[in-house]
């Protein structure tokens, strides 16, 4: 009997022992990524890795470099977050164990990031020195760097609007310049890309956004009322100019922030986008040549403007001063059905896959919250530190995001 | 690169560009008419906006200037980035803007004294 419960003991012992060790080293349970996300803590440099059925914090992830104007893109797989700093930092990040898993510094500016149809090439858009830079998805080296003249050797420029396209695309901007160019990876080499330019498109585009769809690519303008469209299904066709002249030769206000794109709102078969310099939002038919059918008036100048995915509702934020405001457009009504102020530094929203939620971030209080997007009620609060971008990993599996 | 090809769009009519003249003259009016006097108003400005203007700096200022002032889609504002620039010069962009540009004028926004603040702060390099 004594020989039997000693036994028993060191075998119990042995169990509790590798019951210790697994808890310590190895994933407590087995867990999807589905309802996962990041989100950007600017001014530390870090990020927090959220799971938004039970709105909880599972990590943090510090050391990304400076994150003022960070986006994140998804692997193919969900795992992976790639995390794009303004210092030139590319960093993948494995959110379920909340740990980085590689990083590589390449330029000195950046401003954007996306990641290629099969997931196995990472762009980054740069500043300084301007131009892309794509890498190898997986160990995070230099597969080809893409610089953007001006006039080859004659200064580059300024890389905005970095989408991925169909057919192994990625399609960006020159804010100097004025040109739209798509790069094919769909070739043997792919460090010798085939380049396609579009020169004249208008000047200074600040960003561009991709349809859902992945067939148009559409440039906004700063320096001119109107923006600048590419058929992506028709690339010898050339840019075409859409709402040109939306100001009407009216006095724009300053821009205290220049409006995103990427946050494309594509609702009820019609396109909401920022006006800049106006409180404005500019409805397009694209079914109607891109004819301007509507324009509704907002409480300030528009940020983001995202359409919740069943398109019922777009929602906005606004620029300086009034980054404490959001408003919800009803898109039947074509209207604002509700102001609301969740706080200082409202600077961005994200819905949850199905629409039910919505998630913004208010940086100068150091909170993100969550909205029932049917009662307009807050549901939950999140401490996170200047928050700034919240990407949900379902962005993994959609074109331009 | 491997392939190059060049497509032309429409040509292109400059609204903002058009008006941009009229902006410089302001711009030009407004740095000839500014009192070139004490640009040392710190103590004028109270700790708590102060501190307001610290954090305008960073974040919006930052958003294009770069949280660390290292530049964007606006120069960098470092120290030694703007060694070359007067403070007047400094004071009248923050002011009044850069017409053509993205850089809006932020005299709604700052006073006068509290851009010259501002200029110190910079060269002092306080935000890093």
């Amino acid at each position: 009997m004594k020989v039997r419960s000693a036994f028993v003991s060191v075998a119990l012992m042995v169990a509790g022992a590798s019951l210790l060790v697994g808890c310590a080293t190895g994933p407590q349970e087995l867990r999807g990524t589905g309802d996962l996300g990041v989100i950007i803590e600017r001014e530390r440099g870090s990020l927090k890795i959220v799971d938004s059925t039970r709105f909880e914090i599972l990590h943090r992830v510090d050391g990304l470099g400076d994150l003022s104007h960070a986006t994140v893109k998804y692997s193919r797989d969900a795992r992976y977050a790639y995390v794009f700093g303004r210092d030139g930092g590319l960093t993948k990040v494995d959110i379920l164990r909340g740990e980085i898993v590689a990083r590589t510094v390449e330029a000195g500016n950046s401003v954007g990031g996306a990641i290629s149809q099969d997931g196995r090439l990472v762009a980054v858009s740069n500043y300084e020195p301007g131009g892309v830079q794509v890498f190898d998805a997986e160990t995070l080296e230099l597969v080809a760097d893409i610089p953007s003249w001006v006039r080859e050797g004659a200064g580059r420029s300024k890389v905005v609007g970095l989408v991925d396209a169909p057919g192994h695309k990625f399609v960006f901007s020159l804010y100097e310049a004025g040109e739209i160019w798509v790069a094919d990876f769909d070739v043997d080499d792919r460090a010798s890309p085939e380049i396609r330019r579009y020169a004249d498109i208008g000047r200074q585009p600040y960003d561009g956004l991709i349809t859902p769809d992945g067939r148009y690519y559409i440039a906004g303008l700063y320096g001119e009322d109107g923006l600048a469209l590419l058929d992506l299904w028709d690339l010898d066709g050339g840019v075409q100019r859409i709402l040109d002249g939306y100001g009407r030769g009216e006095e724009p206000l300053p821009v205290y922030k220049m409006p995103h794109l990427e946050g494309w709102a594509q609702a009820d078969g019609k396109l909401f986008l920022p006006a800049v310099g106006r409180h404005e939002l500019l409805v397009v038919d694209p079914n109607r040549e891109w004819r301007e059918v509507n324009r509704i008036p907002i409480h300030s100048q528009p940020i983001f403007a995202v359409a919740r995915p069943d398109g019922r509702q777009v929602w906005v934020n606004f620029a300086f001063p009034d980054n404490n405001a959001i408003q919800v457009v009803d898109v039947v009504e074509m209207e604002v059905v509700a102001h609301m102020e969740p706080g200082p530094g409202v600077l961005h929203m994200e819905f949850s896959p199905r629409g039910e939620h919505l998630w913004l971030s208010v940086r100068d209080e150091n909170r993100v919250e969550v909205y029932d997007t049917a009662t307009l009620e807050r549901i939950a609060t999140l401490p996170v530190e200047t928050p700034s971008g919240i990407f949900l990993t379902y962005r993994a599996h959609r074109i331009g995001l | 690169m491997g392939g190059e090809s060049v497509t032309r769009g429409r040509a292109t009519r400059s609204r903002r560009g058009g008006r941009a003249w009229w902006g410089l003259a302001l711009f030009v009016m407004g740095a000839l008419t500014a009192p070139l006097g004490s640009l040392s108003a710190g103590e004028e400005i109270s700790g708590e906006r102060q501190e307001r203007l610290i954090h305008i700096l960073r974040h919006e200022c930052g958003s294009c200037h770069g949280l660390k002032m290292r530049g964007g889609l606006g120069p960098a504002l470092t120290p030694a980035a703007i060694q070359a620039r007067s403070d007047e010069y400094l004071l009248e962009t923050i002011l009044q803007g850069v017409p053509g540009s993205p850089m809006p004028p932020w005299n709604a926004i700052v006073t006068r004294e509290e851009a010259a603040w501002l200029v110190e702060q910079l060269r002092e390099g306080v935000v890093k």
